[in-house]
Order: C-alpha cells, then sequence, then structure tokens
C-alpha cells in the first residue's frame, strides 16, 4: 500500500486533535467575533421561551413519549452488533468457512431479536 | 495517477531544513488545520448556493441574483447578517448545555471531514479503520442536537430533537450496514485502502445487485441521516417552529445551518467513497487508452464532482417528495430498511464466497 501521511506526519492522533481543536476554534471564533459586533439591547420579554408569543406554561424539560426510550433501546443492541460484525467483514476472505459458520450463529441471534421486537409490537408507533 | 502528496512532502522538507522537528511539525498541524479552517466553510457558503439554485431550478424561479454575478456572493452576506445579530441570552435554559451543542455539532462534522480522500494523497486522516471512525464521530452529532433541544427549555425544540434523535439514531443502522457490506467486498476499513481496491473498477459495478441495492439505501439513510428531505420532521416549520435550533439565534443558529450543509457534502462523500471510487477515476478493465486519458483529469476534481452530483440526488429528493409522518418514516427504517439491509449483507457474502463479483 502506498504511504501518503499528509506532511509526512504518521500520527494520526495528533491530526485527529488537530481537526477536533479546529472544529472547536471555529466555533469560539466566530462566537467571539459576534460578541464584538453584535449590538446589544435589553428588554424583560427577551429571555421567555419563543412558544408563538403565548406565555409559556410550565418547565418544558419534562416528560416524554416512551416509543422514543423503546427506538433507543432497539438501536443500541444492533448498533452494537453492527460494531462486532466489522471485524469479521474485514477479515473475511481469511477467516474462512469456520468464520462463516461463527457469523452465521451470531446473525441469526440478531434477526431473531429484530422478529421478537417486531412480534412484540415494539416498531409500531402508538 | 498523480500523488499530490508531493506538494504536502516539499513544504515539510523546507520546514524541517531551518526548525527543528517539533517546531515544523507544530507549524504543520496549524496548516493543516487552517486548511481544514477555509475549506470547510468555503465548502459549507457554496453548499447553502448550490442548494437554493437548485431549489430556485426545480420551481421555476431564479433563485439568488442580485448580490454578486449570478449571486455568488449571497452565502457570504447571509453569513455576514448571522455574524451582526445579537446572540440572545435566554432565562430559563441548562446554560452549560446550551452552549455545549453547537461545538459537538461542529467538531462531529469536522472530523468526519478530515477523514474524506480529498485527493490522490491529499487526504489529513488516515487511519486504519478510516471508515469506522467516520460512523463513530458522525454519530457524535446526534448529541449535539439532542442537548441543543433539551436545554433550551421549549417545547417545540424537545419535539424537535427527540424525533431527530430517533430518526438519526434509526437510519444510522442503515448507513451501518450498507457500509459493512461494502466493507465486505473491500477486505478492509482503511480509506486509503478502499481507494485502491477500486483502481480497477468501482464498488458499485464491482459487487453485482447487492452493492446496488446498498447504494440505495445508503442514499435513502443518508438523506434522514441529515435530517432533510421528505425526512425533515425534526424542523418540520407547520408544525415546530425551527425544530430543535428554535432558541438559537444568530451565528449560534449558524453553526447547526452550517454542520447540516457540510453534513449533506460528507453523506455524498462517503458515497462517493464506498461506491464511486473516492478520488480515483472511472477505469474498466480492458480499456486501457480510455482508462489513460481518464487519469488526465486530476484527482481532486473526480471527487469533488462525484461528491456534487450525489449531493444534486439527495436536494432533489427534498424538493420533489412530501414530508413523511413519524410513524411512517420509523417503520420504512425498521421494517422496510433493515431487513432488506440483513438480506443484501448474505447475498453479497454469497456472490463473495462463490467468487462472483469482478
Amino acid at each position: 500500500m502506498i504511504s501518503s501521511a499528509i506532511f509526512g506526519i504518521e500520527n494520526n492522533g495528533l491530526l485527529a486533535i488537530t481537526a477536533l481543536l479546529t472544529g472547536a476554534g471555529l466555533v469560539a471564533l466566530a462566537l467571539w467575533l459576534a460578541k464584538q459586533i453584535s449590538p446589544r439591547s435589553f428588554n424583560p420579554q427577551k429571555g421567555e421561551a419563543y412558544e408563538c408569543g403565548i406565555p409559556t406554561r410550565g418547565d418544558s424539560m419534562a416528560q416524554f413519549k416512551i416509543g422514543y426510550y423503546l427506538y433507543a433501546i432497539l438501536f443500541l443492541m444492533f448498533d452494537v452488533e453492527t460494531v462486532f460484525l466489522f471485524p469479521w467483514a474485514v477479515r473475511m476472505r481469511e477467516l474462512g468457512v469456520n468464520g462463516l459458520i461463527s457469523i452465521a450463529v451470531f446473525f441469526g441471534i440478531l434477526v431473531l431479536g429484530l422478529v421478537y421486537a417486531w412480534r412484540k409490537g415494539a416498531l409500531e408507533w402508538k | 495517477m498523480q500523488d499530490l502528496s508531493f506538494i504536502t512532502a516539499w513544504i515539510d522538507q523546507l520546514f524541517r531544513g531551518v526548525m527543528p522537528g517539533w517546531a515544523a511539525t507544530t507549524i504543520e498541524c496549524l496548516l493543516v488545520g487552517v486548511g481544514l479552517l477555509l475549506v470547510y466553510s468555503l465548502l459549507a457558503l457554496f453548499y447553502i448556493y448550490y442548494e437554493r439554485k437548485l431549489c430556485a431550478a426545480f420551481q421555476c424561479r431564479l433563485g439568488p441574483n442580485r448580490v454578486g454575478p449570478w449571486g455568488l456572493l449571497q452565502s457570504f452576506a447571509d453569513m455576514f447578517k448571522m455574524l451582526i445579530k445579537e446572540i440572545i441570552h435566554l432565562d430559563h435554559i441548562d446554560r452549560f448545555l446550551f452552549a455545549l451543542a453547537p461545538y459537538l455539532v461542529i467538531i462531529a462534522s469536522m472530523l468526519a471531514f478530515a477523514v474524506l480522500p480529498w485527493g490522490n494523497g491529499l487526504q489529513v486522516l488516515n487511519f486504519n479503520i478510516g471508515i469506522f471512525f467516520l460512523l463513530a464521530v458522525s454519530s457524535i452529532g446526534v448529541l449535539g442536537i439532542l442537548l441543543a433541544g433539551w436545554s433550551s427549555n421549549n417545547k417545540f425544540t424537545l419535539i424537535g430533537s427527540l424525533r431527530s434523535g430517533a430518526q438519526m439514531v434509526s437510519y444510522e443502522l442503515s448507513i451501518g450496514l450498507s457500509i459493512i457490506t461494502m466493507v465486505c467486498l473491500a477486505g478492509t476499513m482503511s480509506v486509503e485502502g478502499i481507494v485502491t481496491e477500486q483502481s480497477d473498477l468501482w464498488f458499485i459495478f464491482k459487487g453485482h445487485i447487492p452493492a446496488i441495492i446498498a447504494f440505495v439505501i445508503y442514499m435513502i439513510a443518508g438523506t434522514a441521516e441529515t435530517n432533510r428531505g421528505p425526512f425533515d420532521l425534526p424542523e418540520a416549520e407547520s408544525e415546530l417552529t425551527a425544530g430543535y435550533h428554535t432558541e438559537y439565534s444568530g451565528i449560534h443558529f449558524g453553526f447547526f445551518y452550517l454542520a447540516e450543509y457540510l453534513n449533506l457534502f460528507i453523506v455524498s462523500g462517503v458515497a462517493a467513497l464506498m461506491f464511486f471510487g473516492g478520488w480515483m477515476p472511472l477505469h474498466i478493465p480492458g480499456f486501457d487508452g480510455f482508462n489513460h486519458i481518464m487519469d488526465y483529469i486530476p484527482s481532486v476534481v473526480w471527487f469533488l464532482g462525484k461528491c456534487f452530483v450525489l449531493s444534486f440526488i439527495i436536494i432533489q429528493f427534498k424538493w420533489t417528495f412530501p414530508r413523511l409522518r413519524i410513524d411512517q418514516l420509523l417503520s420504512l427504517e425498521w421494517k422496510y430498511l433493515l431487513p432488506i439491509n440483513l438480506v443484501n449483507l448474505v447475498l453479497m457474502v454469497l456472490i463473495i464466497v462463490f467468487n462472483l463479483h469482478f
């Protein structure tokens, strides 16, 4: 494989941190700039929540629909399983038949989980 | 294909000649940061202009045409307007999380942005698990959106962010599975390796039907992942004012806007990488003369061209289809795309095992 690291920097962690700091720097810089040039005005109504002009009733950090939670749990299950599929996908050709059989068992359990959730009605939005 | 890394290597030589190694590395990291920043903001501004012009064309309008020639400077003017708007300080919000959310959204897109293969030898982050890293960092963006909605203390933002969270995590599965399908074919997770694997033929042609199915699923899921098009219910204007970023004002809102367009670019960039060979020119085995002519087009032009064409498709989705309901959206993912994707993965494995691919 050809190696073509940018500037000859082989340390990818360093570059990742650079990208991270660049992202943070972009936000910080733009916010600082906006603070310098943007106007300020004060008004007691200004700090209120923007809900179509009617005064807000109650706290908004409230309980919400359980359906979202259910999908989050399902997502967690499937996402962790996809994470486990990735290493096998890379080494698939080397692992051969043994790898195929073991991943078929794993995959079968994954599909069973989906079928179970489907039959239980977890995929219905009510 | 010309290897463009000679440019950075030359600069590296120049610095190392006049200063110690650590200083050269620091300056080079700074250069990488400035380069990323410039390309990031210019591309986002270009994408805003691109979408507005395209949407105007779909609706038989002219689109922006006042600021600069053909309205080219319109998005610069918009960004400047956002900079000079007041940032409103709200009363009942969770200040820390409210301030943190734009950072998370921008950092997630910046890290994913750095992994993309810009050209031959012009890739910033070159991990051996590149595509996996990209999936991992792009899911940080969901956190930013959830925090933005939760901390704003507004019912609209709460509903918008929860919808967005449910949608993005659901469609992330489809993206992950269709990428696994292609990783099976590639046999590597390194971005550079995936591009090199496609030097004889792009994966969409190599992988027969499974690759095409994976591509279609990826495009649908990618549209949903960017909260766009028929899947834009997190910010359905008629119901939720502006969704999760209702309470953000001025440049604070601008960050979400920037990240949204950049995510559009990243999604099309990953599609270009996984299915259309990244920066690799169109090569057909056996047609050596044709392949040689294709090599004359620079790799950066190939990559950006593929991205713009794929973004065109995603933008066309937005202006063609009506918005879905949340139950339709979730059943589309969990009852159609996910099972099809699982079957598709098995198909791809069978094709590789019986050596049916090109």
